[in-house]
């Protein structure tokens, strides 16, 4: 093991404590979760913590070929982008900025779920991740929101999975880390949080609106079935 | 060493003593049952794997010295504020308030007590905190259920900071026994000696074997709830056998303490049933929000707060009673 990857996880360590995560697999049982060795993993977005959580979780051998989707607008300057791309190996991407994502709208494009064409650009560089065989963090709400809010997916999701079928797609549900630094907020408050890993699903034959649904839906249940309710 | 004399030393060895045998015990029993999962059994065994890291901890602390005990309570304070506000419904727009909450003030409120400044400890949270998170709150701006926000920040404090900073209080009552408040104040670091060290462990011993006993007792003879709608599991019969041998056991270390029999008794008692009540205050918390434990800090032995609940809430009348009776 090499000084970084011993660092990295030290590093991943420290912030799984500091996040207090408990990490489960769905369902009551507590039941240890799957990595499956490649994957699209996609989660709710509503911290700062939630992409370092995500990736300092992830199983030792699996960590280095996992690839947090991070917008380049905030991560792409200075010591930022030094951080997620040196340490996290972050993929950088610029985010819709003709589309502003607000809660106001979220109720009008609920109805389709389909949310916006993400450029063509935009997509390559994950599908070149993923054809070399590297995982995928996406977080498919686009930008940050309320802690208990899932808003509509955009589309990237879909296209991911239909240009990969056969690479599970892993729902994550990020619970607490919202209250610990929400949105707007630069001192984490310290609280437990939760990282629940969901059964993968796969892209079958069915619309993008139908896929984007069942997609949100598993993090929108997880949510909701576990309000107020901690480890 | 530390604050570790001969009699410090003669009841870790005591203590380890009970717990060899609470472990050896517990492996019969295990022995006894094997191939069956017996949850009351995998319980018991975590629960004696917390006392033995508890006693540890204790012990490795008064080793190093005082500094190392109020550090020690200081991490324990700040894990269960994290556990405190992890079940509490707190606003978005408390966050600011709870930053102070979490990172300054237990800080200056641990830094007084390492002062040993009485003075200032005994009323910075009670009166400059407790004024100051509800204008903090206030400047936040957000006015929905303000009262019962302002009511949940400052009780977290009070339980998991201002309570809980009572136990290593309790090291600097010898030299307010022996020399006077006036002379306690700004004392030097380790003043309380190996007495200040026996008279902080006979509250723990003592409270925490009133915990252990009303366990034991309300499993074999339990039957009457106390207050079956908080808790099924706190019977009277557990209540009464726990804090009735508890209490015989603090007459029993009347030695360590600079008590008579009948002084440590009675301390003794105040105390089991403080900590009583402050496991049935938690629970009524548990309930209400739903949840079991205070999350999971120590694996699949509940939180910190689990543990501490019935000390947080013994330990400061236990410090006012020795101090307003004992000291002049």
């Amino acid at each position: 093991m090499s000084a970084m990857r011993f660092l990295k996880r030290g590093l991943s360590g420290l912030i799984t404590t500091a996040s207090g995560a408990q990490i489960r697999a769905a369902g009551a049982d507590g039941a240890e979760p799957e990595f499956p060795p490649q994957a699209i993993y996609y989660a709710n977005h509503s911290s700062h913590l939630d992409f370092v959580t995500l990736w300092a979780i992830m199983p030792a051998e699996l960590q280095p070929r996992v690839r947090p989707i991070a917008a380049a607008d905030y991560w792409g300057s200075g010591l930022k982008k030094s951080v997620a791309q040196g340490i996290f190996n972050a993929h950088l991407v610029h985010r819709y900025k003709d589309r502003p994502h607000t809660r106001a709208d979220e109720s009008a494009t609920r109805q389709t779920d389909s949310g916006s064409s993400p450029r063509s650009s935009q997509l390559t560089g994950m599908t070149e991740i993923l054809d070399a065989g590297d995982s995928l963090i996406i977080f498919p709400e686009g930008t940050r929101g309320p802690e208990d809010q899932v808003a509509a997916f955009q589309a990237g999701l879909y296209r991911l999975a239909k240009h990969a079928p056969e690479v599970p797609v892993v729902p994550v549900t990020l619970k607490n880390l919202g209250r610990m630094l929400p949105k707007g907020e630069s001192i984490p408050v310290p609280r437990l949080s939760q990282v629940v890993v969901h059964t993968p699903l796969f892209v079958g034959d069915e619309t993008q609106e139908a896929f984007l649904t069942r997609a949100r839906a598993v993090l929108v249940d997880e949510l909701q079935a576990a309000e107020g309710e901690t480890p | 060493m530390g604050l570790i004399d001969s009699t410090v030393l003669t009841l870790f060895i005591c203590i380890g003593g009970s717990l060899v045998l609470a472990t050896i015990i517990a492996a019969i029993l295990g022995f006894a049952n094997r191939g069956k999962t017996n949850s009351t059994l995998r319980n018991l065994n975590q629960r004696i794997a917390a006392w033995w890291a508890m006693a540890i901890g204790l012990a490795v602390t008064l080793l190093i010295g005082e500094t190392a005990v109020i550090v020690l309570f200081l991490v324990l304070s700040f894990l269960a504020l994290r556990e405190f506000l992890t079940i509490a419904p707190t606003h978005r727009s408390d966050h600011k308030t709870l930053v102070w909450l979490v990172y300054v003030i237990p800080l200056i409120n641990y830094w007084f007590l390492w002062e040993h400044w009485y003075g200032a400890f005994a009323v910075l949270i009670p009166v400059y905190a407790f004024l100051f998170l509800p204008i903090r709150n206030a400047l936040a701006g957000d006015t929905s259920n303000f009262l019962q926000r302002a009511a949940l920040i400052q009780w977290a404090l009070m339980v998991c900071v201002y309570a809980i900073s009572y136990i290593p209080a309790i090291m600097q009552l010898p030299v307010m026994i022996n020399d006077g408040r006036e002379a306690a104040e700004g004392s030097p670091l380790g003043s309380g000696g190996a007495d200040g060290a026996l008279l902080m462990l006979f509250l723990i011993v003592v409270v925490q074997l009133s915990d252990v006993f009303q366990y034991v007792w309300g499993k074999t003879l339990g039957k009457h709830p106390v207050a079956p709608s908080v808790s099924p599991n706190k019977t009277w019969e557990g209540l009464i056998g726990g804090v009735l041998t508890a209490t015989a056991i603090g007459a029993g270390l009347w030695w360590i303490t600079p008590f008579t029999w009948w002084q440590a008794a009675l301390l003794a008692l105040v105390s089991c049933l403080m900590g009583f009540f402050g496991g049935l205050v938690m629970s009524s918390i548990k309930r209400d929000r739903g949840v079991k434990d205070f999350g999971a800090t120590i694996a699949g032995h509940g939180g910190i707060m689990d543990r501490l609940d019935s000390l947080s809430f013994s330990a400061p009348v236990f410090f006012h009673l020795i101090r307003f009776f004992f000291t002049t």
